[in-house]
């Protein structure tokens, strides 16, 4: 038996936050300069009622309809947000209903950021070869900028909210191959959103200003962007070694590498010491920024229509966590 | 390791600073330039040209371009 991806579609929310307006807020930044270094020009962000769960439903009725799956053949839901809705219910029960699927379904969360689809991809891949599941509808979902301070020039210029829906079949375009996983929690303290769950449940209402005059509250999502540039540096090139061990593969003999796509900085300094050359690395966050666990399915999804996913293709995805995951997808030539 | 070859690499990193005004006693956060972009790219020229690690708090803890080169020459295999 082998797993396959036989659909992937996406959804933006409809309000768009450009440079240009985020610059109000920010005089001392320069457009040109976000454009240029960060490789973003715009993000797509939620309105304050719509949730993960609104987003994740629009981008499986997307799928729906593009790939004409028959509703009643979906037999699982794996869904991956850091936003759910609620604390209960799970929000693949919510999809499950709004989506008029079967109640014969699987279904369920999980948590994670940036790894999430790689992650998901392996989920799946295990429910299809152990039998326990053919169609698998595999969602992230991810309203970042709900939990950004609107003073947090770094990150407000980074993240973009967005949701994809992925279905992982028997069959399909893309084989998927070998995984290779990680996970490092010493690493939990530099991306993090402290209160507002079990551990610190009430609003802790300690904003101060770090030296660089960015905002730091353990009510907003914090990132050290310098931890996370060494993890980064770190693991990644570990990951692609390993990733082409599990698959027994040379790095020359992958057509495209699609990486979780953070900015467009940390991937130029990646794409360079693993030496890849840029005709066979992706990009693509110009329109939509850094959208966590949506980045990889959405630039397959882009890269398909540039018809560049043939043969090999490696996946990759890291960060918050931390967490770390990369595979082989198998294209036809 | 060599500090002017250091203060090269170092100055380098900016686009908008004369590469001319940088020596050992540059006191680099108060240029103009100086960014947190900029501290991600200290970190990623230490670590392509010396194979050494730095965290981020060690760069703005550090006053002059020569403390910079003292952690990193303490590191240098």
């Amino acid at each position: 038996m082998k797993a396959f991806i036989k659909g992937i579609s996406y959804y933006l929310p409809e309000l768009v936050l450009t440079n240009e307006e985020l610059v109000k807020d920010f005089p001392e930044w320069s457009v040109e300069k976000v454009a240029g270094k960060i490789g973003i020009k715009q993000r797509h962000v939620v309105a304050k009622e719509e949730c993960a769960s609104d987003l994740a439903v629009k981008a499986a009725e997307k799928l729906i309809e593009e790939y004409h799956i028959d509703r009643q053949s979906v037999d699982f839901v794996l869904l991956c947000t850091q936003s759910p809705d609620y604390f209960l219910p799970t929000t693949a029960c919510l999809v499950q209903e709004r989506l008029k699927l079967p109640t014969s379904v699987g279904a369920l969360d999980f948590n994670l950021g940036c790894s999430g689809f790689v992650y998901g991809l392996s989920l799946a891949k295990g429910l299809v070869l152990g039998g326990i599941a053919q169609n698998i509808l595999l969602i992230t979902a991810e309203t970042y900028s709900k939990h950004l301070h609107p003073k947090d020039k770094g990150n407000r210029t980074i993240f973009g909210d967005a949701a994809t829906a992925t279905l992982v079949s028997t069959e399909g375009f893309a084989e998927i191959l070998n995984f290779s996983l990680g996970t490092d929690g010493r690493g939990a303290e530099n991306l993090i959103i402290k209160s507002g769950a079990a551990r610190l449940p009430e609003k802790q209402n300690d904003l101060v200003y770090d030296n660089s005059n960015n905002p730091v509250s353990s009510d907003y999502l914090f990132m050290n962007g310098s931890e996370i540039f060494n993890f980064t540096l770190e693991s990644v090139p570990a990951l692609v070694a390993d990733t082409l061990v599990k698959n027994d593969l040379q790095q020359s003999e992958i057509n495209l590498f699609v990486f979780h796509q953070a900015n467009k900085y940390m991937l130029d300094f990646l794409r360079k010491i693993l030496k890849i050359p840029e005709e066979r690395f992706y990009y693509f966050m110009e329109t939509v920024g850094n959208t966590v666990s949506s980045t990889v399915p959405i630039a397959l999804k882009e890269a398909q229509a540039q018809e560049r996913l043939k043969g090999p293709v490696m996946i990759a995805g890291f960060g918050v966590g931390y967490s770390w995951a990369g595979a082989v997808l198998k294209f036809k030539e | 390791m060599d500090l002017n070859i250091f203060i090269e690499n170092f100055a380098a990193l900016f686009e908008e600073t004369d590469a001319q005004l940088f020596n050992a006693q540059t006191r680099f956060k108060e240029i103009d330039e100086w960014s947190s972009l900029i501290l991600l790219s200290v970190i990623a020229m230490i670590k392509v040209e010396y194979d050494v690690k730095i965290k981020g708090d060690e760069i703005t803890s550090s006053q002059t371009v020569e403390d910079l080169y003292n952690i990193v020459k303490s590191r240098v295999q």
